[in-house]
């Protein structure tokens, strides 16, 4: 009885979470423009899609970002972990605090503020100005996946290979990325999905250049097209992809 | 090479991309157009037409987290009690959403809640008189909270799982009813997971900036639309720079008390 | 220390110079011709860039903005990115004054001569030095007859209580106290204190008594066909729109008098690809593709050509061919920059 009223209880509450998504997917099928009608089961809206010139760029800078952003990231962080790691005790959580930074201040902060310094410095925004700022946020991600799995490596090994002749590259390649590896990937993982979503920071990063979150906001500003439904319907699904590959790595409590 | 160097890429990019923008925006809002110093911009904060909106943004965001926390709070004590401990897909069912879009999110909340929308449709369908949702504080409130519950969900599950058992179980042996069980001794352990899940919502909340406009139809304007608009609309940057200054000051008071009251930071979900 | 600061440096300058050379490696490889286009948010044909990027070669970048004063911002503070921008006639006005607009080559714009006669030397570019207009049109309001009582004529149908949350004003500074303005019978350049704060209560008055459905932009006219409100403050072309969807909507222009407004198309002095910009400019002014234009978006179109083929139907549509005695009763925007503080503080104390 009791389980069944608790059930009962989370039902509703995946209900309210999952009935909007699950109304869009739908809506992204109806052959009816209006909402409050069926007209008929259609992938129009998906071809349409492929027609739109502003969503086919805003996916290719989307896509690129995230893929710039996530190598670039995933190198910097991962460096970092491995030398944080080394370090005494004070430079060490310093660094940890600035990093923490990013992940706590509200986007608009971050965005604001990359913002004022990159119009300080005449950089023009677009597409570069949003890769920076993208990498700017995605790193921390992959220096928080990194860490946990370098704590569970001995740190001797890397002063063992420098003795046996390895430069410190080797050392780090051939020792220490091996054991590492999972947090690596999870990380950049993480920072991929992060930039892929990102809409906050972009807005105020770029002027130019749109990612797919952007257009999203004008489209939605502009009212309801049943062929964002299907664009929607398909971020949904890819984010879903991705987490669950992040989860099955069991990292989603590590980090999140 | 010393192996800490590998840091130092990370550490000088930080300097860059974090901690130099951060003192653009106090270099602006403690300046004026001319560059000169000045606190104008600073207090031009205090008048009224901007207090009303930080008010009503801490007020509405307030509201949100109380909500999260009585939604939130049995959805994750359910979830790590033993009748659904195991059940690992029902968690992340709950926490995926939090991993979505917020603007897909907010596009479909508005797609239910419009005049002609699907709940109207369905209220009328059913001969019920239509509510008037879309431009009102509740559908803010409404959106806010859809966007928001996971993140409250998320530290108290974490924090109600860390939980010793054999705590309970004493409390239990001891001769405590469930009801004095929960109260002595869940809700004091888990509190470190509440106040993370609180903050986790509240910040957001305070920042949240689009969802007023998308489903408050520019009625109600939140601190986020004002920083939006000083920027990108009225040309304002030092006073735009001045209100990201509040908002930062805000949350680095906010944290640091967060760290006082879990100085371990047990609860932490990030 | 000093060592270990300098090779991250260069780690950092490596990291970037591979990225950025790869970029321009990549751009390079193509010797493309390219152009980056600002204009209003669904204000083209998005075939027509198409078909510029098939005839000319020139691969397009096009981003759009929702505000004359957002436009603004960006091309302030970021300046070369942009080449051709669509702003109206007060921010021309502006930008004129601050050495912003690239002289026009007319030479490399032969079909700028399509342009009817009060187009081609506004009182905001007098001899049509820097800009070529694109659109024009008017403000007023477009209403719903269903949910209204008897027509509408004056601006006094957005002040009356009885229309409970059922009406869209425009989120944009200029307009929405224009529209008071000549309410009130000011003119839609006034910047005295006495009438501003006039506009004020009265809009406040507005949003205290529960008139207002929302402060939007492009989002009132999907709304106005769906029907969520009785009325909107809104653009000619973008009520052609919604008249279009819903032919059961009217435009009016009220009999107080309203704004009437050119938007032109301007090459910015900071541009690196004049020639192209002068080239989209002038693929823009041919008729075929103007009234491409004028078909989609609705607006009124400049070009002649485009004006001579209108219907029957067309030319009885106020909100695409207004009358002479209309458009007697509108007056332009004009640039009052320095005022615009004033405007700014009353219009923050509205929204609050």
């Amino acid at each position: 009885m009791r389980k069944t009223l608790r059930g009962v209880y989370l039902g509703l509450i995946l209900f309210f979470l999952y009935s909007p998504i699950a109304v869009m997917i739908v809506l992204s099928f109806n052959a009816s423009r209006s909402r409050a009608k069926w007209g008929g089961f259609t992938f129009d809206w998906y071809v349409r899609l492929t027609q739109r010139s502003d969503i086919l760029q805003a996916l290719w800078v989307t896509l690129t970002v995230a893929v710039i952003a996530t190598v670039l990231a995933t190198i910097i962080g991962t460096g970092a972990a491995i030398g944080i790691q080394a370090m005494k005790k004070r430079p060490a959580s310093l660094i940890l605090k600035v990093s923490y930074l990013p992940m706590t201040m509200p986007d608009i902060v971050t965005g604001v503020s990359l913002m004022l310094m990159f119009v300080f410095v005449n950089v023009p925004l677009g597409y570069w100005t949003m890769v920076m700022a993208h990498i700017t946020f995605d790193t921390p991600y992959v220096l928080f996946s990194v860490l946990p799995k370098l704590r569970q490596t001995d740190s001797n090994l890397y002063e063992a290979a420098l003795d046996l002749g390895c430069t410190p590259m080797q050392a780090v390649r051939k020792v220490i990325l091996p054991e590492i590896m999972p947090g690596v990937i999870t990380g950049a993982l993480l920072s991929f999905t992060m930039s892929l979503d990102d809409f906050i920071i972009s807005y105020f990063t770029s002027y130019t250049d749109k990612n797919l979150s952007m257009v999203i906001y004008s489209a939605a500003r502009k009212g309801i097209e049943p062929s964002i439904y299907a664009l929607s319907t398909i971020m949904f699904l890819v984010v879903l992809a991705l987490l669950i590959v992040i989860n099955k790595r069991g990292a989603l409590e590590n980090v999140s | 090479m010393k192996r800490s160097w590998f840091a130092y890429p990370y550490s000088l990019w930080m300097v860059i991309f974090t901690i130099a923008p951060m003192i653009f925006v106090v270099y602006f809002a403690l300046t004026d157009t001319s560059g000169a110093l000045s606190l104008s911009n600073m207090a031009a904060v205090g008048q009224e037409t901007y207090l009303k909106i930080l008010w009503r943004s801490l007020y509405l965001a307030l509201i949100c987290t109380v909500i999260c926390l009585l939604l939130g709070y049995p959805a994750a004590y359910f979830l790590a009690s033993k009748d659904f401990n195991k059940n690992q897909t029902l968690f992340v069912l709950i926490l995926l959403p939090m991993w979505m879009n917020f603007l897909l999110r907010t596009y479909a909340m508005m797609s239910l809640m419009e005049n002609q929308g699907i709940i109207n449709t369905l209220l009328k369908a059913m001969g019920l008189e239509p509510v008037r949702m879309i431009g009102t504080e509740g559908a803010v409130l409404v959106g806010m909270v859809y966007n928001f519950l996971p993140f409250m969900v998320l530290p108290v599950h974490t924090s109600l799982k860390k939980m010793d058992q054999r705590v309970i179980e004493a409390a239990e042996d001891l001769g405590a009813n469930p009801a004095q069980v929960f109260r002595r001794v869940t809700l004091p352990l888990s509190m470190p997971g509440v106040i993370s899940g609180v903050t986790m919502v509240f910040m957001p909340a305070v920042t949240t900036f689009a969802i007023s406009r998308l489903l408050g139809s520019g009625n109600f304007m939140m601190f986020g639309d004002l920083i939006d608009k000083q920027f990108l609309e009225l040309n304002n940057w030092h006073f735009g720079s001045s209100l990201s200054l509040i908002m930062m000051a805000l949350i680095i008071i906010s944290i640091s008390l967060l760290n006082k009251a879990d100085p371990k930071g047990e609860g932490s979900a990030i | 220390m000093k060592k270990n600061a300098l090779v991250s440096i260069l780690a950092i300058l490596l990291a970037c110079c591979v990225v950025m050379g790869c970029a321009s490696a990549l751009a390079d490889s193509q010797k493309q011709r390219t152009l980056t286009v600002f204009n209003w948010f669904d204000y083209i044909d998005e075939d027509v860039i198409k078909m510029f990027e098939q005839e000319t070669g020139i691969k397009v970048t096009y981003t759009n903005f929702t505000t004359n004063e957002e436009m603004f911002v960006k091309l302030e503070k970021s300046a070369g990115s942009y080449d051709v921008i669509f702003p109206s006639d007060y921010i021309i006005e502006r930008m004129i004054k601050e050495d912003m607009l690239e002289e026009l080559d007319m030479s490399k714009i032969p079909n700028a001569a399509n342009l009817i006669d009060w187009c081609k030397s506004p009182d905001y570019d007098p001899e049509g030095k820097y800009s070529v207009a694109y659109m024009w049109g008017t403000v007023g309001i477009l209403y719903d007859p269903d949910q209204v009582d008897g027509e509408i004529d004056s601006w006094g149908a957005l002040f009356d209580p009885q229309y409970k949350y059922g009406v869209f004003m425009l989120d944009s500074i200029r307009d929405s106290f224009g529209v008071c303005l000549r309410y009130l019978g000011y003119s839609l350049n006034d910047h005295s204190e006495e009438a501003l704060d006039a506009v004020k209560d009265l809009l406040i008055q507005q949003k205290n008594d529960n008139i207002v459905a929302g402060y939007l932009v492009d989002e009132t006219k999907d709304k106005m066909v769906a029907g969520e409100a009785a009325m909107a403050v809104m653009w000619s072309g973008d009520a052609m729109y919604a008249i279009e969807e819903n032919e059961n909507l009217r435009y009016v222009i009220p009999k107080e008098g309203s704004n009437i407004w050119i938007d032109g198309m301007c090459v910015l002095k900071n541009s690196q690809h004049k020639d192209e910009a002068m080239e989209f400019i002038n693929f823009l002014c041919r008729p075929d593709i103007a009234a491409m234009n004028q078909e989609y978006i609705s607006y009124c179109s400049p070009i002649q050509q485009v004006v001579d083929g209108y219907d029957e139907e067309q030319l009885n549509q106020p909100a695409l061919n207004p009358s002479a005695e209309t458009m007697e009763n509108c007056e332009f925007f004009h640039d009052i920059t320095e005022f615009m503080e004033l405007y700014e503080s009353r219009w923050m104390e509205v929204r609050a």
